[in-house]
């Protein structure tokens, strides 16, 4: 049995942490939680989360970075924005969660090949070369790139209803001024930090 | 003229296809027809924020300078559309610098945006701007007594909705009151469906779906109305599974809201999209009795 220790020190912390989730959320409120816990107890994926919604904010608040950004709880938030507009501090939780996701992507603590980044990538990577999203393409690169091929063929009985019903087609879809986008793209992120 | 463009994103041109079958005929019948916006893009979802914050809001902005320059305001029947256009709106009429950012590089790019644009869902223009009873004066064939358990989900409602309640809102089952239908007390309306991770883990999907359609079948429903087309497509096409995985038969036909008002003002099965359902809608039918005729 491996003994480890339970308690974070002080010095592991990083104090400039809440700062940068404030600057990255665009919430100056996170300070202001006072624990009541209404955000975990409306969460839908709360009882799916390693540290639920409340336990982040008071973490976020207290520099715990690590454990937030390697955490499960920030890929699992759906985005239905229950917490955020039932939080009675006014912090918007959700955008938060998105803040921690960028903020676990740009420092790359993320599981490589858990589906729920790599769908992320993958669909903004497919919108910023065609300007338009094709669910059977997204899918195929989510499969390949989260390498669960058994997955994709779990699928076939459901790809063949939807082939069946027309509501799967092979086409990628696209815009016609790529090059507009693609100029807008780059001009966002040249300026960027 | 029409004073709105149509946005369908790319679900409406996908799997939801039969949402955009239905909801263009039921706009051209109440005197709205919709025009698409031209060479629209993706609105970017959830994914795109989670990666890049400041794109995500250009590409819609993208999106905005477009009906601005047709002179028009959006409809976006996606709920995911809705919100992300109605995020990146708002976040673009702000004074950060950030947002002064995106906007001169819009600019710089061909698609200026001066922040005129407002972002409507069908349901908000429906019931506020066409009226409860323009739409009753088009009924043919009204949905006698059809128990129907209205489902919102997440992003029409929360957190911009200007037009209804983010916990209880009524706008779906007012409208299809108006056309006949007896909407349930259905107390999971908000709840979320799970939203992209149905597609990234499974155990998920089923459960939160699971909980879903056994709420509507205790109230005692013949169907779902849904507004969003990932909703409509996480409540559908699991209920095999969803059976087997809980041994509970919860299975119900999950149908987009304007293919329940298009059959109320007479449209047919087809022309609504209605042979896209993966449920089997036979008794469906049987259950609206004239009111399902064709």
């Amino acid at each position: 049995m491996k003994i480890d220790r339970k308690v974070t020190y002080e010095e592991h912390l990083d104090p400039g942490f809440l700062a940068e989730v404030e600057r990255m959320s665009g919430c100056r409120e996170i300070e202001t939680c006072i624990q009541c816990g209404t955000c975990s107890s409306s969460c839908p994926m709360a009882v799916y989360m390693d540290i639920p919604p409340r336990k982040i904010i008071a973490m976020v608040k207290h520099g715990f970075k690590d454990e937030v950004l390697k955490s499960f709880t920030i890929w699992l938030c759906p985005s239905c924005y229950t917490c955020q507009v039932r939080c009675p501090a006014q912090i918007k939780i959700t955008d938060v969660m998105y803040a921690l996701k960028r903020k676990a992507i740009e420092e790359k603590v993320y599981p490589s090949r858990f589906a729920i980044p790599v769908l992320d990538r993958e669909m903004s990577r497919l919108i910023a070369s065609n300007g338009r999203s094709s669910e059977l393409w997204l899918l195929l690169r989510l499969y390949l790139k989260s390498r669960r091929p058994f997955a994709m063929l779990k699928m076939a009985p459901l790809g063949l209803k939807l082939m069946k019903t027309g509501r799967m087609s092979l086409r990628r879809e696209k815009i016609k001024n790529k090059a507009q986008l693609r100029s807008l793209i780059k001009a966002v992120k040249e300026g960027a930090r | 003229m029409n004073r709105y463009a149509y946005f369908p994103g790319c679900s409406l041109k996908g799997n939801s296809r039969s949402y955009e079958e239905s909801i263009l005929p039921v706009f051209r019948d109440v005197g709205l027809p919709l025009e698409e916006l031209e060479d629209w893009n993706c609105c970017g979802a959830t994914a795109y924020f989670s990666v890049d914050d400041n794109l995500a809001v250009a590409i819609s902005g993208r999106n905005l300078s477009l009906a601005e320059r047709a002179n028009k305001d959006i409809i976006a029947p996606c709920a995911g559309c809705y919100l992300t256009l109605r995020k990146s709106n708002e976040f673009l009429a702000g004074k950060t610098t950030s947002a002064a950012k995106i906007r001169s590089d819009l600019k710089n790019s061909g698609c200026e945006y001066h922040g005129t644009v407002k972002v409507k869902h069908p349901l908000d223009v429906l019931k506020n701007d066409v009226g409860l009873e323009t739409l009753k004066a088009r009924v043919r064939r009204p949905l006698a007594g059809l128990k129907v358990a209205s489902y919102y989900g997440c992003q029409l409602v929360r957190p911009f909705t200007d037009f209804d309640d983010p916990d209880h809102p009524t706008a779906l089952d007012d409208l299809l009151a108006a056309v006949g239908a007896a909407p349930v007390e259905y107390g999971a309306k908000t709840r979320c469906c799970g939203g992209s991770l149905t597609g990234t883990i499974e155990e998920v999907g089923l459960r939160l779906n699971y909980i879903l359609l056994k709420e509507a079948k205790r109230q005692g429903a013949d169907c779902l109305a849904t507004i969003c087309p990932l909703c409509q497509f996480n409540l559908e096409f699991a209920q095999d599974k969803i059976v087997k995985a809980f041994g509970e038969d919860v299975r119900l036909p999950v149908l987009y809201f304007s293919q329940l008002l298009g059959l109320a003002m007479g449209l047919g099965r087809k022309e609504l999209g209605l042979t896209r359902s993966i449920v089997p809608l036979k008794s469906f039918y049987a259950k609206l009795g004239n009111g399902g005729a064709r």
